[in-house]
């Protein structure tokens, strides 16, 4: 079982990505903007960071690397892609996820332990979670307020399609307190906070984030 | 050489931060009467030649995919007169 992490330039998380496959038992590989071989993953993470220095908008540039044509052609075939913080930028400017991230209504960089609640456990990533299981784990971003027009916002709901809200405050201005979604299919997932910085109590506030990279793993044994 | 020139703006109902913080800082630095400042984008393109139709219509291809985001942004697009 192989999790690819893709590096762009100004990837941050990749490492902590790759780290957190491997401890969930993964097989990680890496995977480079400009290589549109996906060298055989069974999965793709799309990690945290400013790729492309944030140019233009976060993610705007990063959706049009080699390696997003195939990522985007291979998820409309079922392919599980997470994208974290920045990686859910580049899947919202690449259109497998509705909305936008725009920076926070604060203006001001947020780095803290925040707590989630997991609304939806039928995703590729999330199933080892039980439904409305409460999480803590880091968020650190300056564009990380997701926004859509009202029609998509209740259709996120509607469908079940909110993976993880905000509790307590909402730190980010995010409409609806919305912090992770997916597709009608559940393959893709975008989330906000970094669950790879929480698989082992040495550097995270907990190990909550582990289980997006072990439901994962059952959900490629299971297809 | 022609130019093209796009101008994006997000869209009203999107909070827009930056435009928030310039506007405090027009009260800070005592300008006043002012009731919103919303800030966005302009890219000046210049084109190898003329303004042809169908290099604009690249340049228009150009906005809906690259420069703007149509989730959350409108944009406006002009050839701008010779120099």
């Amino acid at each position: 079982m192989k999790i690819g992490v893709v590096t762009f330039p100004g990837s941050l998380d990749d490492v902590d990505a790759r780290r957190a496959a491997a401890v969930a038992g993964a097989e990680a590989v890496a995977l480079w903007h400009g290589d549109a071989d996906l060298h055989g993953v069974d999965a793709v993470v799309l990690p945290g960071g400013f790729s492309y220095g944030d140019y233009l908008r976060a993610g705007a540039i990063s959706r049009f690397a080699p390696v997003m044509e195939t990522i985007i052609k291979k998820a409309g075939e079922g392919l599980p892609v997470l994208g974290i913080c920045n990686g859910f930028q580049v899947l919202c400017e690449s259109h497998l996820l509705p909305g936008a991230l725009i920076k926070n209504h604060h203006r001001k960089f947020i780095c803290k332990d925040q707590a989630l609640r997991i609304e939806n456990n039928r995703t590729a990533w999330t199933s080892d979670y039980d439904a409305n299981h409460e999480i803590t784990i880091v968020l650190k971003n300056q564009d990380g307020s997701f926004v859509a027009d009202e029609p998509t916002l209740d259709r996120l709901e509607g469908e079940g399609l909110v993976v993880a809200r905000y509790l307590d405050d909402n730190p980010n201005g995010s409409y609806r307190d919305i912090a992770g979604i997916s597709n009608e299919r559940g393959n893709v997932v975008g989330l906000m906070p970094h669950p790879e910085h929480c698989v082992e109590t040495l550097t995270g506030p907990s190990t909550d984030g582990l289980g997006f990279f072990t439901s994962v793993l059952k959900a490629v044994v299971a297809s | 050489m022609a130019r093209v020139v796009v101008d994006v703006m997000l869209k009203p109902e999107i909070l827009d931060p930056q435009g928030k913080a310039v506007h405090g800082a027009f009260g800070r630095l005592g300008f006043d009467g002012v009731a919103d400042v919303r800030q966005g984008k302009r890219f000046e393109i210049t084109l190898d030649g003329e303004a042809t139709e169908e290099q604009v219509a690249e340049i228009r291809k150009a906005a809906d995919t690259l420069l703007a985001n149509p989730v959350i942004e409108d944009y406006t697009l002009h050839v701008e007169a010779d120099q």
